[in-house]
């Protein structure tokens, strides 16, 4: 029942195969078994995701429906709910009860969701591999030394090991597609501004975008069909028309311009990775759609850019955790100085601070022409280069991460490595242009999951389910499983 | 050596909304600690900001009154410091694209008018307010009141075109009164709506650029205001003549002792790290709204002033009082239109009514006595049933009681005496009385005539018709 898609438990309670309690109870037993060794989760809420499965049950008895409803989803531990903890996976907010829903929650709620647990992350979203997790770290389904990737690791790695049957998760800079591409999962990040990220805690405004993690295509265009939509409580939510995704999963791809730009396909990237993803082009191309080389000049300062940008947002939006109204304050306060100097040394780990600190210094007066004005000129480059792209193509094709998962421990003292796993990711939330990975084979020389990026133009993500969906029902790699 | 006073302001006002700038939190005065608080304004995590377009409009009010021009496009920016009443550890204010730019206000001094440039105007968030334990019975502990945070201000920058504090404050005055008049303000200093930085400096006469400039913070009264200043241009001038050099820095103003003392000095200054922030879209503001709202603008201060002295024939003096606030202008014209004859009404508002407002401290607002009340009493004088020194008196009464005048007079049985056989009769008794005084005056002595009237007056309690005892006491002594 745990591995079940989001689409088939549907059909599945529809025809009384079982029940939401039963799917909830059943999800719970594989978490019992598995989670030991995950630790996909910083906390779960039973006792309420059997209520609400019991609500689910009652609704569906008397004939009503919803779109997820009785489904068991996880949230990314960022993601507020009214009543339960959202840590951010940092020991600040460790006992940090919100009492409001986050939008998605209550989107997701109302869909008749029941709300399985928190997912682990990186702290406040700030790395790649779940490992600057304060609680613990996140193992990878695929292979318990190996990580699941980041930021949103946890949230990957439950959809993966069948700890739910989908989840939320939020990208920044890949937070949602480099964790699915080394867990297997299907991930797919919005344009900027399709969901609201109200309730959302935030790590960098202008790039955090909230997005599904599921086990196949058609689930993520299901899941967008319930998130997302303009948010009187978002300014920067997007007053654009949400379309009916589950259309898009019955649109035909042949004729589809698909642009491979060059400068994703030069060194650092892992042989193993390249064949898939040039297979992945193959199958595309088999599907009828045409192959056209593009451009993306720019791509080379993304990363720079982007860490100039996300720390000076992250710098500011980190400052209310100062101990004055919740979360954690030290003990070791005699005056308001030390009071904000040893809450905030004790409540954030290394990652945190080394971008507080790196915020902070490009936007002190005097460097900020040099780092944070010139990080946005490029960013506006940046953007350019996706519109010229995409004069010659409808989606660009490109592997989504340079390595499959990385091992344990292998780059968490290497900051700089560690930054350059995301450097194909990057640019989408640059442009604030929509992305999605999806699962492309697996690696022959480790045995882990390879993905395949598809990029679209903004609020184009049709296009990304479209050709996602096409392929998965083409190639079987998405229904790969990890041997736990 | 002589030294020339500079002198620019920043004014903070508060605009006057209902809800705060940025959530829907009522902006109400005086509600217990925290109460006017929620998510967004006590900087929870994962909330975002929502701007409240009524702020914006009164902004583009206080610009407009002001004659700046108005940014194309309204951005904020993050203003980062760390202290417990900013819950999010930044404040979002405008710092690279102020809303207004480049306007200015005329200010009337001794009679001659001056232009004060106003640098710009932008819009900001207020910060909360700590209050220490000492005052709560636990010394050694703060706690913070959120209330404020998030009231909607516009921050209101002048050139350093002041040259005295007198000007200073001519200029406070005027501004408030731009502010009321254009409805952006209450510009309630009692309640924190309208608040003063000072910048002073001196240079030498005749020098053209700047001395070294202090900053006096937190002023929170127009006397305060005068005060500091007049201290810090006082202390400054000592400084120099003592061959020192002034110091850059921030002040503060004790009002007990009436001095200034160091704040922080400029190496202690803030990196405030401005930056756009990214959680708000800017708001594009359109020529047309821009003339929209340059349409609905209620007459100004200056403009009334002007009309006032044309229309009802007052002096300049006193349409410069009688505008002072936009309460009180309404208040003269009610007053008129009851009541047609101007120089009389501004004589009553200007010196009765002012008198007892400025002993309560009141405003005009607040005043019993209204326009109808006051005029009145105005007719009672024409129609003869009282006189003006009685008139006095029965206004003191209304102000204090709230009673109308008519009901005054008949209570108190002031009603004047008209009756002239009444009058003859008291003419007489003086008369007798002050035989010696008749004599000196059929001697020539012509100042004992308004002796006797006070004598007869003052035998009537104040109740005979003045008029009336003049014409028969020359029919009697000639
Ligand atoms: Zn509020």
């Amino acid at each position: 029942m745990h591995s079940k898609t989001i689409l088939q438990a549907k059909e599945d309670l529809r025809q009384k195969k079982y029940s939401a309690v039963e799917l909830t109870e059943a999800v719970y037993q594989r978490i019992d078994s598995v989670e030991p060794k995950v630790q996909a989760f910083v906390h779960l809420t039973r006792d309420i995701a059997l209520k609400q499965a019991q609500t689910a049950d009652q609704k569906l008895a008397a004939g009503e429906d919803a779109p997820l409803l009785g489904i068991p989803i996880a949230l990314k531990d960022l993601i507020c709910t009214q009543g339960t903890r959202t840590t951010c996976s940092s020991q600040i907010l460790d006992q940090f009860v919100a009492p409001y829903d986050a939008t998605v929650a209550g989107q997701l709620k109302s869909a008749g969701a029941v709300i399985v647990g928190k997912t682990n992350m990186d702290e406040f979203a700030m790395g790649s591999s779940t490992e600057n997790a304060w609680h613990h770290p996140t193992m990878n389904p695929w292979n318990l030394e190996r990580v699941p990737g980041g930021s949103s690791g946890g949230s990957a790695a439950a959809v993966s090991a069948h700890e739910c049957l989908a989840a939320l998760g939020s990208d920044t800079g890949g937070s949602i597609r480099q964790p699915a591409n080394f867990c297997g999962v299907t991930g797919l990040k919005p344009t900027y501004g399709r969901v609201s990220r109200f309730g959302l805690v935030a790590f960098a405004s202008s790039l955090d975008q909230i997005g599904p993690m599921t086990k196949t295509v058609a689930d993520s265009a299901l899941l967008m069909n319930v998130i997302g939509g303009k948010d009187p409580r978002d300014s920067t939510s997007a007053d654009v028309a949400r379309p009916d995704f589950m259309k898009a999963l019955e649109r035909d791809v042949s004729g589809l311009r698909m642009g491979i730009p060059k400068e994703y396909f030069t060194s650092g990237i892992d042989p193993e990775v390249e064949r898939s993803v040039q297979e992945g082009i193959k199958t595309l191309e088999s599907l009828g759609m045409k192959k056209v080389e593009v451009s993306l000049p720019h791509l080379q300062y993304a990363v720079a850019t982007y860490y100039i940008i996300a720390c000076a947002e992250a710098s500011t939006n980190l400052s209310r955790y100062d101990g004055v109204k919740y979360g954690h304050r030290s003990q070791k306060t005699d005056n308001l100085l030390e009071m904000y100097m040893n809450t905030r040394e004790e409540g954030f780990g290394e990652e945190v601070k080394r971008r507080i600190m790196l915020g902070t210094f490009v936007l002190s007066s005097g460097y900020y022409d040099a780092y944070y004005l010139k990080g946005q000129k490029v960013r506006t480059l940046i953007k350019q280069d996706f519109e010229n792209a995409f004069e010659h193509c409808d989606v660009i094709v490109a592997p989504n991460a340079p390595v499959t998962a990385f091992k344990q421990k292998e780059r968490i003292d290497d900051p700089l490595k560690m930054y350059l796993s995301d450097i194909y990711t990057i640019s989408a939330n640059l442009a604030g242009i929509p992305g999605i990975s999806i699962p492309a084979g697996i690696s022959r020389t480790d045995g882990m999951p390879v993905g395949l990026q598809l990029m679209s133009k903004h609020f184009d993500e049709e296009s990304l389910i479209a050709v996602g969906h096409r392929f998965q029902q083409n190639t079987d790699h998405h229904l790969q499983q990890p041997s736990l | 050596m002589k030294y020339e006073v500079v002198i620019g302001l920043e004014v903070h006002a508060q605009l006057k909304t209902q809800s705060k700038i940025f959530c829907s939190c009522s902006t109400e005065f005086g509600k217990p600690a925290n109460e006017n608080t929620c998510p967004v304004c006590l900087g929870m995590p994962g909330v975002l900001p929502v701007l409240n377009k009524t702020a914006l409009q009164l902004a583009m009010q206080a610009c407009l009154a002001t004659h700046c021009s108005i940014a194309p496009m309204n951005r904020f920016d993050r203003k980062n410091y760390f202290y417990p009443d900013l819950p999010k550890g930044y404040q979002v204010s405008q710092f690279a694209l102020p809303l207004g730019l480049n306007g200015y206000i005329n200010i009337q001094m001794n009679g001659t008018r001056k232009k004060i440039g106003l640098t710009r105007i932008h819009m900001e968030e207020d910060a909360g307010k700590l209050i220490h334990g000492e005052n709560l019975g636990s010394p050694g502990k703060s706690y913070v009141d959120f209330n404020r945070t998030g009231i909607p201000l516009v921050e209101i920058v002048s050139e350093p075109d002041l040259r005295s504090a007198e000007e200073a404050r001519e200029y406070l005055t005027q501004l408030k009164a731009i502010l009321d008049y254009a409805e952006v303000s209450d510009c309630n200093m009692e309640e924190g709506s309208l608040r003063c930085d000072a910048n002073v400096s001196l240079r030498p006469v005749g020098q053209e650029e700047f001395g070294t400039r202090t900053e006096i913070k937190n002023l929170n009264s127009f006397r305060f205001v005068q005060k500091a200043i007049e201290y810090e241009v006082e202390r400054q001038t000592q400084v120099l003549e003592q061959g020192d050099a002034v110091v850059q820095e921030t002040r503060l103003y004790d009002s007990n002792k009436g001095v200034t003392f160091t704040m922080r000095s400029k190496e202690e200054a803030h990196d405030y790290r401005y930056f756009p922030e990214p959680d708000l879209v800017p708001v594009v503001i359109g020529d047309e709204w821009i003339q929209e709202t340059q349409d609905k603008l209620p007459e100004l201060p200056e403009q009334k002033r002007e009309r006032f002295t044309q229309d009802y024939e007052i002096p300049e003096y006193d349409a410069g009082v009688l505008t002072t606030s936009r309460a009180m202008a309404d208040y003269y014209e009610k007053s008129v239109s009851l009541y047609p004859k101007p120089k009389i009404v501004s004589n009553w508002i200007m010196g009765e009514l002012l008198k007892e407002l400025k002993n309560d401290e009141r405003e005009i607002g607040e005043c019993s006595v209204k326009p109808e009340d006051l005029t009145d009493l105005l007719k009672l004088i024409d129609e003869g049933t009282i006189n003006a020194k009685m008139a006095k008196t029965v206004f003191e009464d209304m102000y204090h009681s709230g009673k109308p005048a008519r009901d005054i007079v008949k209570e108190k049985g002031l009603t004047q005496i008209t009756d002239s056989s009444a009058i003859e009769s008291m003419v007489d008794q003086i008369l007798q009385i002050n035989a010696d005084q008749v004599e000196q005056y059929k001697n020539g002595k012509e100042k004992v005539f308004g002796f006797l009237v006070g004598q007869i007056m003052k035998e009537s309690k104040g109740q005979a018709n003045p008029a009336l005892v003049n014409k028969l006491l020359k029919e009697r002594i000639g």
